[in-house]
């Protein structure tokens, strides 16, 4: 398969409402394969580039879940299963004691799949990406605002998608080259 | 104008960062001093004595392999002297970067965000410091991967019954969490860091760390989630950390130790003495590094406030241990309290009243709250209150017990100074790195609060 030489098409902005607005017009006039970057978090700009289902939190509940689970039955198989001790006269299975390494383990899964999944879902760590090769892409981390059409969205067009996102009155237009 | 910018003007307080900043300008600043600032001689100097505190400990810890705890001020029946004196008083001043990052992002107090980054390098570094103790103080340290439970060829496990156990899943699930935490926080502001670096090598290494890091709005979203999540995540824990540390105490029948008060006043002071640690950093570091439009007299005050609320709970709690000690008719309890106040360590019991409850409370009066030199001070006074706090509680309580023929004394020897110094100096000494290597502000948060993130419709 021959790749498209554009990766995409990279607008800039000013300013956090100049590219939520702009977000909101590509999105609107068809293109679905968008992105927006951003120096930091804009509420309610992945909804204008159409990202409406994160998975973050389910993640987060099954490591949570699997981590309580994984520390009550470790203990319990350990303690009344394996290796059963009297320690003062107390059962084997003294399910109260258990309960601080339960909620320990909780949150030790819950919070490691917090992070990994996060990047999992993210596809990090990738240290090189298209968008990098545009040099006025160093300021997306700083005070700068971009709005990316991929080429392989359906409605891309060299020409006609250069031609609506210069009508955002962006501050620069640069072809990203794949 | 900015919603927030009217509140602060409203209620005539100082804002969270001076007026006239912008993206640029925040960002530059704050990754100037990681980036182009050289280092000065002071910081040698600085970092110089603590790396050398530093080298003291490992001496003093690689003579305690050689010759076995021995050499400490420990025996019978004193056997939990400064290891676990400095491992609780360590412990507890990380509570304060957790309290910071996760439960004031949670109840959205945007102050937290100039404070939130070296408050939790803050608590990274005290919980190694902390978690050095119990290591070296199991006896044959070389052994210490017991405390885990893995299949042994002897076929036992840990005995999961024991708080001691509990504080051992405790403390390395705070550990990780509070890496974590930290680790995610920095991620977009390596990015920052990586794209301004001038030197190839600087950028790949900012680079790397950054995971590649490119703002995308998809990211960001999963990322806040991500992060908010984890901060619901690290708020029971903390507050779980040192409830489980009091449990090493209040579980046992020692009169002194067993007691119910003790795991909400270990939490208060926890973040008490956390605070003035917090203060004692923030203040030399503003100045420092001209960094007082970031870190303003607003969070002195309120940094000042937490110490005044949880200093009165602290206080209580002692209030309440004195209380119980005539009501519950136990004459061992009374006793406790009787030698708190007029036995061989009425000395320290006395300053650390002084420390704790006495002292703090100047910080009723407006003008020193805002002023950065007494702040510094109280916050002195009180770290050493709360570390005469936990002396009282593990020494004074074995020293002298129900019997009279098991009494005794505790005497720290050189070699038990050595290691708790010298873990101030590498706390010191990772401080002094960090403020050098990585940005001690959250850069983006304080994008954030600029007037002109706001999305205007």
């Amino acid at each position: 398969m021959k790749r498209d030489p554009i990766y995409g098409i990279l607008a800039e902005f000013d300013s956090p409402t100049a590219l939520v607005e702009a977000a909101r017009k590509t999105h609107q006039a068809g293109y679905k394969r968008i992105d927006a970057y951003s120096p930091f978090p804009i509420e309610g700009l992945a909804e204008e580039i159409g990202f409406h289902r994160d998975e973050v939190p389910l993640v987060v509940l099954i490591g949570g879940i699997v981590g309580g689970l994984t520390g009550y039955l470790m203990q319990y198989w350990m303690s009344a299963v394996d290796y059963p001790l009297n320690i003062g006269g107390k059962p084997p299975h003294s399910w109260p004691a258990f309960i601080v390494i339960t909620f320990e383990m909780t949150i030790l899964f819950a919070g490691i799949s917090a992070v990994f999944g996060m990047l999992a879902l993210n596809g990090l760590p990738m240290p090189y990406h298209p968008v990098f090769n545009v040099p006025r892409f160093a300021l997306a981390s700083k005070d700068r605002f971009f709005l990316m059409v991929f080429s392989n969205d359906k409605k891309y067009h060299p020409a006609e998608t250069r031609e609506f996102l210069e009508s955002l009155a962006p501050r620069s237009i640069s072809e990203v080259p794949s | 104008m900015d919603e927030q910018y009217k509140i602060t003007v409203n209620a005539q307080e100082t804002p969270v960062i001076e007026p006239g900043y912008t993206f640029g300008t925040v960002t530059e600043k704050i990754s100037a001093i990681v980036l182009t600032r050289p280092a000065s001689n002071g910081w040698f100097v600085g970092f110089g004595l603590a790396f050398m505190l530093t080298m003291m400990m490992l001496y003093a810890i690689g003579y305690l392999f050689v010759k076995g705890i021995g050499i400490w001020g420990v025996t019978i029946p004193i056997g939990w002297g400064f290891a676990i004196v400095n491992f609780v008083w360590w412990i507890g001043i990380g509570h304060a970067g957790t309290l910071i990052s996760a439960i004031l992002l949670l109840l959205r107090q945007s102050w937290r965000n100039s404070i939130n980054r070296f408050a939790e390098a803050m608590t990274l570094f005290a919980v190694a410091c902390a978690g050095i103790f119990p290591a070296i103080h199991v006896g044959r340290p070389w052994l210490a991967y017991w405390l885990f439970p893995y299949p042994s060829t002897m076929g036992v496990w840990p005995q999961f019954r024991s708080p001691l156990i509990w504080d051992v899943f405790a403390v390395s699930t705070y550990a990780t969490i509070s890496a974590l935490f930290w680790f995610i926080g920095l991620i977009p502001d390596l990015a920052t860091l990586r794209d301004r670096a001038a030197h190839p090598a600087t950028r790949m290494i900012y680079g790397m760390l950054s995971m590649g890091w490119r703002g995308s709005a998809r990211h960001w979203h999963r990322y806040e989630t991500a992060y908010l999540l984890l901060a619901g995540l690290a708020t029971p824990l903390v507050l779980s950390v040192h409830t489980v540390v009091s449990f090493d105490f209040a579980v046992g029948i020692v009169p002194g130790w067993h007691t119910t008060i003790f795991p909400p006043y270990f939490v208060a002071g926890a973040i008490y003495s956390g605070f003035a640690m917090v203060l004692m950093l923030a203040i030399p570091i503003r100045k420092i590094y001209g960094l007082e439009d970031f870190i303003t007299e607003r969070h002195l005050q309120n940094s000042a406030k937490v110490m005044l609320a949880t200093g009165l709970i602290v206080a209580y709690g002692y209030g309440i241990e004195a209380f119980m000690g005539w009501y519950s008719g136990d004459r061992y309890d009374a006793f406790t309290l009787w030698n708190r106040l007029h036995g061989p360590y009425a000395v320290p019991y006395w300053s650390l009243l002084a420390c704790n409850i006495f002292i703090p409370q100047v910080l009723w009066i407006r003008k020193l709250r805002t002023s950065p030199v007494a702040l510094f001070f109280i916050s002195g006074v009180i770290l050493v209150g709360m570390w005469l706090e936990r002396f009282i509680i593990v020494v004074v309580s074995l020293s002298r017990d129900f019997l009279t023929s098991s009494w005794g004394m505790y005497y720290p020897t050189r070699w038990d100074w050595m290691t708790y110094i010298g873990t101030i100096g590498m706390f010191l000494a990772a401080m002094f790195l960090f403020v050098r290597l990585l940005p001690m502000i959250s850069i983006f948060e304080m994008r954030t609060l600029l007037p002109e993130a706001e999305v205007k419709e």
